[in-house]
């Protein structure tokens, strides 16, 4: 469970978040959509206690993230791909955060596995394409074997077949009675992993609904999205086209 | 209360031991912490050997040659201190581990203590090799000093701390500045370069620079009266107050580094 109110955050004039309330529950994967600039990622920092919000508050697991007593055994994240030192194998990577949690040093081995990076568990994970990296990120979010999984753009850089090992994971965590947080610009994989969505734009919230009640109105989920995130997007060329 | 399914959580609580553990495995499994170390002690084994072999006063203080090398190896400490904390932040790992322990302060004491009983470790074997290594390369007939004799065994302990505190210093340096160019260049002004100047201008000041405590009152058996350009004698520190000093430079870093981390976004 993931109790968003009120999450605010200001970085100078620029309002990344404001005033966002949602919550997302177990037992279905929970879609986090918006465009680019929107302010998802600002959002999984905030429920990870990285960035302090300038009002409201977020829970995780009924407590506030600073407060969980063994964070990792509660909450796996996947934040970005690379955030690992480059020198440190996979393997040792994985142990320094097994170490910080009391998680056995068997279950490192045991994640690498089930990510399929057993066989290069023992170098510089440094040297991995995004796709290994995304992987080895997915490990460590599994590494305590958590309640509550949050992931900032999981699909990036992984081949198809990445793709679906990632939605069938997703799905079978869910299932187990995880709470499940993904976000993604990726409509369409959306569109075939998630149950639930949570939509901002411009840091606020526009929709907190599930896939088939808001594709239900439009051709797809992706028309449904547009419609709803029109006067909310950040970037967009400027000369456009008539359509 | 909400809960969530999934597995149980077990009873207790992160602590120290735990972020220790993995802040001393974080170390451990980069090769360029060995490297760094390796090359640290052999430099100051190399100065403190050929000091040694080009000593020709009997009457000095052999202690202090020998242990010439600790003040120019002192600055791979440091600059090692600084890369444990700016490479989290260079690569994204500030994240994971801030993900792990939500507790700032207790990230930065746990980091504190593995490296600081690391350089500790390394810096008291780079010490006392220089020192027999120093003592052993003499000639001219001039006979080296032992770990009986006043002070020595003193001067040889310290300086083998003074890396262990210019390596905190470094560290909280690290967790202040947060980028490693910039707070390696912080390192190596404030307490290479600042010394040169502040020595010559404020005499008064100079007992108190870290590196000029680290080569006159920690690595001498007697502080002396050193005479500079201007004939006016400066009176350093003794290797006590000394000591003093720099831990408390050491945890005036380390402080504002804690504070600062835990109250800016990682």
């Amino acid at each position: 469970m993931i109790e968003a109110r009120d999450l605010t955050k200001r970085y100078g004039p620029t309002v990344a978040v404001d005033a966002l309330s949602f919550d997302v529950r177990p037992g279905s994967v929970t879609g986090f959509l918006g465009p680019n600039g929107s302010g998802k990622s600002t959002t999984m920092r905030l429920i990870l206690g990285l960035d302090r919000p300038d009002a409201g508050q977020v829970r995780v697991a009924g407590r506030r993230y600073r407060e969980l007593r063994w964070p990792l055994r509660e909450v796996g994240a996947l934040l970005e791909a690379k955030a690992f030192h480059p020198g440190r194998s996979a393997r040792s990577h994985l142990a320094t955060l097994a170490a910080s949690n009391a998680i056995p040093q068997s279950r490192v081995d045991e994640v690498l596995g089930l990510v399929g990076l057993a066989g290069a568990a023992r170098r510089r994970a440094g040297k991995f394409s995004l796709g290994m990296a995304q992987r080895l990120g997915v490990a460590a979010a599994l590494l305590g074997d958590p309640g509550v999984l949050l992931l900032d753009e999981p699909v990036n850089g992984l081949d198809p077949e990445g793709i679906r090992w990632i939605r069938d994971l997703l799905t079978s965590l869910a299932a187990q009675g995880r709470t499940v947080f993904v976000s993604s610009h990726l409509i369409s994989e959306m569109a075939l992993t998630a149950e639930r969505l949570v939509v901002i734009g411009q840091g606020r919230l526009l929709a907190e609904t599930t896939v088939a009640e808001l594709s239900a109105g439009a051709a797809s989920l992706e028309d449904a999205f547009f419609r709803l995130t029109s006067g909310a997007v950040e970037y967009r060329p400027t000369t456009r086209r008539t359509s | 209360m909400t809960t969530t399914a999934g597995p149980r959580v077990p009873r207790g609580h992160y602590g120290f031991t735990h972020v220790t553990r993995m802040e001393w495995i974080k170390l451990r499994s980069l090769r360029s912490t060995w490297w760094t170390l390796a090359i640290t002690v052999a430099g100051t084994i190399s100065i403190g050997v050929a000091v040694g072999i080009n000593t020709r006063n009997a009457s000095g203080d052999l202690t202090n040659n020998a242990l010439a090398g600790v003040v120019p190896g002192l600055l791979l400490a440091g600059v090692l201190g600084i890369l444990t904390m700016t490479s989290e932040y260079t690569s994204g790992m500030i994240r994971a581990t801030l993900a792990a322990i939500p507790r700032r302060p207790l990230v930065l004491a746990a980091k504190a203590a593995a490296f600081g009983a690391v350089t500790l470790a390394v810096g008291e074997a780079a010490s006392f090799i220089s020192f027999f290594a120093g003592g052993a390369t003499l000639r001219h007939g001039i006979t080296a000093p032992t770990l009986s004799q006043p002070g020595v065994l003193r001067a040889v302990v310290l300086s083998g701390a003074g890396f262990c505190l210019i390596g905190l210093l470094g560290l909280g340096l690290g967790a202040i500045i947060r980028h490693s160019a910039a707070a390696t260049a912080v390192l190596v002004v404030g307490v290479y370069v600042a010394a040169q100047f502040i020595g010559a201008i404020a005499h008064g000041a100079a007992a108190y620079m870290p590196i000029l405590i680290v080569g006159n009152s920690l690595t001498t058996t007697r502080p002396e009266c050193v005479r500079t350009a201007g004939a006016q004698c400066v009176h350093f520190l003794s290797a006590w107050a000394g000591l003093g000093v720099l831990c408390l430079y050491a945890a005036v870093a380390l402080a504002i580094g804690g504070w600062l981390l835990s109250r800016r976004d990682a």
